[in-house]
């Protein structure tokens, strides 16, 4: 699943960051049919969340209403130098995910 | 004339009272029964929270959405969650996002699936408990894939 995360890499103390998210995912909603009219099956992610050295500094939920191929942008302050890890969950449980550094002068 | 103007100043005060919430001959709506599952009776005040849709989504598949809440977003008042819900599609809830302190500015951007036309909702809920909310409405000339 490609991922592509957007996120400084360095910033000032106190400085709030720009975070842009991208993960690859059909969020297939439960909703369509086949052609032969059958109900495809609902299959998306359900949780995102973004850990700071190890700490939660934001998270969503996901429902079918979100568009496939998943984009969140989102912000948070720079406290640290460190790693910042991103996670999706998705309805059966699934995880995936990436990390990027980030350098706090 | 005076009672042509009350009769006026009446007419103007029901339209305040169809916001999207309220449901047409006053029958509760997917969206006020989501609300009221997630906040019960407490009061939301229609402030301080901007949706940003375009006037016109070509493509209902994939509309561009920004939530933004005045906030100073300190470790004393911040935004705690936002939940948005579409009037018009199959299920009310779209997404909900947990923020905090550390957020440092309440705006969050997404990418939502809409069947139709409508307005969405986004509630915000402080760190106090207080609840605020706007909304805005997208003419969708493609209607996502049933959602």
């Amino acid at each position: 699943m490609t991922i592509r995360i957007a996120v400084p890499e360095s910033a000032k103390a106190g400085e709030v960051l720009e975070i842009r998210a991208l993960i690859q995912h059909r969020m297939e909603t439960g909703y369509r049919r086949d052609e032969y009219g059958r109900a495809i099956p609902r299959d998306i992610l359900k949780h995102f969340e973004c850990l700071y050295n190890g700490e939660s500094v934001f998270r969503a939920e996901f429902f079918p209403a979100v568009a496939a191929n998943p984009f969140l942008t989102f912000h948070t302050r720079a406290t640290e130098s460190g790693i910042l890890l991103f996670r999706w969950t998705d309805q059966a449980g699934k995880v995936s995910t990436h990390s990027a550094s980030i350098e706090v002068r | 004339m005076n009672r042509r103007r009350l009769l006026q100043g009446m007419a103007g005060t029901l339209a305040l009272g169809a916001l999207p919430g309220a449901g047409a001959g006053g029958l509760p709506t997917k969206v006020d029964e989501a609300v009221k599952s997630l906040y019960g009776e407490r009061r939301i005040t229609p402030e301080r929270v901007r949706v940003k849709l375009p006037k016109l989504s070509e493509n209902g598949n994939s509309v561009p959405m920004t939530i933004e809440v005045e906030s100073p977003m300190t470790a004393t008042e911040h935004v705690a969650r936002i939940s948005v819900f579409a009037e018009a599609n199959p299920l009310p809830q779209v997404a909900n996002f947990a923020l905090g302190a550390r957020a440092g500015l309440a705006r969050v951007e997404t990418r939502i699936r809409l069947a139709d036309s409508q307005h969405i909702l986004a509630i915000a809920e402080m760190n106090d408990g207080s609840l605020w909310s706007g909304n805005a409405f997208t003419l969708v000339t493609l209607a996502a894939c049933v959602i």
